[in-house]
């Protein structure tokens, strides 16, 4: 039920044409290292099972803000805090 | 009264036959990642042919030719080693090589396909003609940048480990002699080598500044060059890393895309030092020499990804902005530089322009197109 709310939550604040930019650019930009299913290349996989017991709120600050001393670039200049954090429900959820 | 039959048949094969016999020098394959597929294309009709199925994960994929020109062998982000005739238009072999594989090379003789792997880190070996393994060289690191030196050896740069491996595979393919090249920079991103086989030069991730590896000297000499561009100059944000194929060698001068500085930079090939810079307008992915070397044109990581911008060599001044569309993720100009293809992956399709007037000269519709090959990669060293 909680996860329900949230979702819903979540889904108003990111409108669905902007969610399928992001789906897109998850898919498209991410994949450049990730892998275009997310299965991993130069960046780790990130698919669900790999991301397994990891939260969103936990995945929220890398997409942001990136990880030092690695190729993980900060995406905050092209991205909102609610939009990272969809993508963290999105990477956490797909298929 | 057989004959009637056996006539019609004859007449409906003899035009098959005739578009048959062909050459393949004006041929290429556009990479359909989503789909995993490939698009056969003829660059005198500005066309498309047909299509090859059933390749698997192709992110990221690239490919090299046989010296005939007629196969593609296809290196998939599955760890699939794909060879694809691109006549019949038909897979011919195709082996599940590695986890997780990031390029491949062929030798200078045609006889071996290298692949380099992220997962597990490392080289394989195949025979080019049966996809049978030949030798297997862990490195225990992911690998970057494999390119065919001349003599039947390959080179590749380790991210995790810093290094430079040279697989001679000269006297024995399935037990090649190794020579390592330890310490040539934190997490090589990519790597190139240049038409004539001589210099391998390696692209940093972390740690400012480039490697070169002469492979003329006995042993190869490492120089490492440019130790802190752009230290002065806050970062940006690499969504997109740099490729290095495609990095010109004109008239002495290598122009090469910064990693974290919107900037291409023009460096003494000679002496490995830089001389100008060029402010773009995004982070370069690739910067390639129009096959006359006059210019360099380059395409952007997003969110820039639907630019491209041509810098005068002589100049070293952007003379053009071009916006194709979204997602312009490769460019592949004709061998001689007439024209040029460009992989539009939003808009589904290729843009081929006059790489001169820069007029759009015709299109073909493409499965969210990546990477495109024509067929003359295959008379080039480190391609």
């Amino acid at each position: 039920m909680g996860a329900l709310i949230l979702g819903l939550a979540l889904d108003a604040a990111v409108p669905a044409p902007r969610a399928a930019e992001l789906e897109h650019m998850v898919r498209q930009d991410c994949g450049s290292c990730h892998g275009l299913r997310m299965t991993g290349g130069l960046g780790s996989p990130i698919t669900p099972q790999a991301l397994a017991g990891r939260s969103a709120d936990d995945l929220v600050p890398v997409i942001l803000d990136g990880l030092p001393g690695t190729a993980m670039p900060g995406w905050r200049p092209l991205l909102t805090e609610d939009e990272a954090h969809w993508i963290a429900d999105y990477l956490l959820e797909a298929e | 009264m057989m004959l009637k039959p056996l006539l019609a048949a004859l007449l409906l094969a003899a035009p098959a036959l005739a578009d048959e016999l062909r050459g393949t020098g004006d041929l290429g394959l556009i990479v359909e990642r989503e789909a995993g597929s490939l698009l056969v294309v003829d660059r005198s009709a500005r066309a498309a042919l047909g299509r090859i199925e059933g390749l698997g994960d192709l992110s990221h994929a690239s490919l090299v030719y046989s010296p005939d020109e007629r196969f593609a062998y296809v290196f998939g982000r599955d760890g699939g080693l794909s060879k694809v005739d691109i006549l019949t238009r038909q897979i011919v072999n195709r082996v599940v090589q590695g986890g997780n594989s990031i390029g491949g090379a062929i030798s200078d003789d045609g006889a071996l396909i290298a692949v380099a792997n992220y997962e597990p880190g490392g080289v394989k070996v195949f025979d080019a003609g049966t996809l049978d393994l030949v030798a297997d060289v862990p490195m225990e690191s992911k690998t970057v940048g494999i390119a065919d030196v001349p003599g039947s050896r390959f080179i590749v740069a380790t991210w995790d480990t810093g290094e430079a491996w040279i697989l001679d595979h000269s006297a024995n393919p399935a037990d090649p002699v190794i020579t390592k090249l330890e310490g040539i920079g934190a997490n090589p991103y990519d790597a190139l080598l240049t038409a004539d086989g001589r210099r391998y030069i390696i692209g940093l991730f972390g740690e400012k500044g480039l490697t070169q590896v002469d492979l003329w000297q006995d042993p190869p000499q490492v120089t490492r060059f440019l130790p802190d561009y752009g230290k002065d100059q806050p970062d940006m944000p690499v969504y997109k890393m740099p490729h290095l194929q495609g990095w010109t060698l004109a008239d002495g001068v290598f122009a090469l895309p910064a990693v974290g500085l919107h900037q291409l930079l023009w460096v003494d090939a000679d002496e490995l030092t830089e001389i100008g810079r060029t402010d773009l307008v995004g982070q370069p992915v690739f910067a390639l020499a129009r096959p006359d070397r006059r210019e360099v044109w380059v395409n952007f990581a997003p969110p820039n990804n639907d630019t491209i911008q041509v810098v005068d060599v002589l100049t070293h001044e952007v003379t053009e902005t071009l916006t194709p569309g979204p997602g312009v993720l490769h460019m592949e100009f004709a061998p001689r530089g007439r024209e040029v293809w460009l992989s539009v992956r939003d808009e589904n399709r290729v843009e081929i322009r006059d790489a001169r007037t820069r007029e759009v000269l015709g299109e073909i519709q493409a499965n969210a197109p990546s990477g495109i090959f024509f067929t003359d990669r295959a008379h080039r060293t480190g391609l």
